[in-house]
């Protein structure tokens, strides 16, 4: 079987998937780590990577030229994200709210009066982490503040993807369209949550895009002695594997607090986190 | 009328914990859920609905088989990668990958693909042991949440005025993108709920700048705040250096989740120190809202326009 993708998300924030992803990163040989949490991107406060390259994103977005541009509107009367809108002396761009779909330029009757160009709305970095058996490939997208399109950072971080390497894509929180951006494609994903009303409410929506995107699943219940035993009972009559629990322990707690990963503080999680991997690649195999 | 929004950047930091919280602390006030891609706020408020509307998010193209001719001029044309051939069924349309911008429907010589509105969620109005609460689901993997999140604070506004509510507290969204911008653009007050780990610190900072970004007062509470004392020093240093003020700091007890689990506020279940921690952050924020000027960070007039302009997007 070939170097896996594997997606670590879950519905809810704050229930470890960053600690999940970091760390499972860590325990494996030829891995690659890449953050696509564009919004919140934090797997770089553990891996601390050394950071190589950093490209920016941008996404295509209309300049009028206001000699060519005869004012008949059709630009505006087209853009479903009204991005554009004409006054009667000109044609005004809101390029915040532009997501780069071209319609504006294939609708133009006047040649050239439109043209694209390119805006930054965030950022790939990319480098390398110390990891087990050596390096640890890193990237992460980030979104500039103030924007608002998440996808097409997710999008380019993906791109850098190392087909040789187990890659580890540490998901945003919730199910809309950044969350998909992230799973679509991928061999695997691990859903992190917590035994909480709130951890068992969003674990079922993620559960519900999981099998829309057609990407099989297991389960990493953090936290598992505190709260109660509502997700176990969902995932046994969902028939959802649960791959590992983690109970919880104040020391590993403050190891997170410290930006430590747990295979650093303690040696026996690198086999914990071995012993995850390849019980995905059994199910994957089964 | 105030309206307070919760915010964390980071998820996970107890964004929702709080706001239950001050629902039962609060008076008369309508109680609004900005988290519409994972709300929560309702399993601890136990909403009876009032009443459910759907929400037409964007219009999705449809293709139709009996007047596709098969030339892939959408496909080509598709920025997106949203539209593929399928061996038996013909062109088809990824409605996760779609971004509804028309774009197919025109480029199409047959027309044979039409826009059409569709249900990408639905938002509430219920009523709950501390009120009215607004809230709504987004359909999984849509976008538009930002245009979702708009509604549902026009409709928390619309029905405290009704009500003659003085306030308006919103469960917001985690992250910084659209919904963030959406739940917090015009508030009077944005409360952060941070964590001291360098990821609830590192999305602080994030966080901050957006609310600069529009001009938005922020205010800070440490939750957990023992887990790392000297985080939360830092913490408080960075708010400090930067004119923030940090309202509360909640020490960490398991005790919390059990209040959960029992579907309970922390302040209607025993926590100890941490229910006193959260009622003395709500006086804080009861203090400051009514210390502001009223008309000094007053939504303007044409916001419901203002909002709509900065909303769409995933």
């Amino acid at each position: 079987m070939a170097a896996l993708t594997i997606a670590v998300a879950s519905g809810k924030g704050g229930t470890g998937k960053t600690t999940v992803a970091a760390n499972l990163v860590l325990s494996l040989p030829r891995a690659q780590y890449i953050d696509c949490d564009v919004e919140a991107p934090n797997g770089h406060l553990f891996l601390r990577p050394e950071i190589r390259e950093r490209t920016s994103v941008g996404i295509p977005v209309p300049r009028i030229d206001p000699d060519l541009c005869t004012l008949c509107g059709d630009c505006a009367e087209a853009c479903e994200l009204n991005a554009l809108a004409v006054s009667r002396t000109r044609v005004m761009v809101f390029p915040e709210l532009c997501h780069g779909c071209g319609v504006c330029s294939w609708v133009c009757p006047e040649p050239g009066a439109i043209t694209e160009v390119e805006r930054r709305i965030g950022e790939v970095a990319s480098g390398e982490a110390v990891g087990r058996d050596g390096s640890v490939a890193f990237a992460q997208g980030s979104l500039d503040i103030g924007e608002h399109s998440p996808v097409p950072v997710i999008a380019a971080a993906r791109r850098c993807a190392d087909e040789d390497r187990t890659l580890i894509l540490d998901a945003p929180p919730g199910t809309a369209c950044p969350m998909v951006e992230t799973v679509r494609g991928a061999d695997y994903c691990l859903l992190v949550t917590e035994p909480t009303p709130f951890g068992l409410n969003d674990l079922k929506l993620a559960v519900e895009v999981t099998r829309v995107l057609g990407v099989p699943f297991g389960l990493v219940l953090n936290r598992c002695d505190l709260g109660d035993d509502a997700v176990l009972r969902y995932c046994r009559e969902e028939a959802i594997p649960v791959l590992m629990e983690i109970p919880f322990e104040r020391t590993l707690a403050e190891a997170y607090s410290r930006g430590i990963p747990w295979v650093e503080a303690d040696p026996a999680w690198r086999e914990r986190f071995e012993a995850l991997h390849g019980r995905i690649r059994e199910g994957l195999e089964r | 009328m105030k309206e307070l929004c919760i915010v964390s950047g980071k998820g996970g930091t107890g964004k929702t914990t709080v706001s239950a919280a001050f629902a039962s602390l609060a008076g008369n006030k309508v109680m609004a859920d900005c988290d519409v891609d994972a709300a929560d706020l309702h399993l601890l408020l136990d909403p009876q609905v009032r009443r459910q509307e759907a929400f037409i998010g964007a219009r999705t193209p449809r293709i139709d088989c009996e007047l596709c001719g098969e030339c892939g001029d959408c496909e080509s044309w598709c920025r997106f990668d949203a539209i593929r051939l399928d061996f038996d069924a013909g062109y088809l349309i990824d409605p996760l990958a779609c971004e509804h911008c028309g774009l197919c429907a025109r480029v199409c010589p047959e027309e044979a693909i039409r826009m059409e509105d569709t249900v990408s969620g639905h938002w509430m109005v219920s009523d709950t042991r501390f009120g009215t609460l607004v809230h709504a689901r987004l359909g999984i993997g849509e976008d538009n949440s930002g245009k979702l999140v708009t509604l549902v604070r026009r409709e928390a506004r619309r029905l405290a005025q009704e009500q003659g509510a003085e306030l308006i507290i919103a469960d917001g969204p985690p992250g910084i993108g659209c919904p963030v911008t959406s739940a917090i653009t015009g508030v009077d007050l944005v409360l952060a709920v941070t964590e001291p780990t360098p990821s609830g610190f590192h999305d602080l900072e994030r966080v901050a700048s957006l609310c600069r970004h529009f001009s938005t007062p922020l205010t800070v509470c440490i939750n957990k705040h023992d887990i790392n004392p000297e985080n939360s020093a830092r913490i408080r240093d960075w708010c400090a250096s930067n004119g923030v003020d940090v309202l509360a700091e909640i020490p960490f007890d398991p005790v919390v989740t059990r209040a959960l689990v029992a579907r309970r506020s922390v302040v209607d279940f025993d926590c100890g120190p941490v229910s006193d921690a959260v009622v003395g952050l709500w006086e804080a924020v009861s203090q400051r809202l009514s210390e502001m000027n009223r008309s000094g960070y007053a939504i303007p007039v044409n916001s419901d326009q203002l909002l709509m302009r900065g909303s769409p997007g995933p």
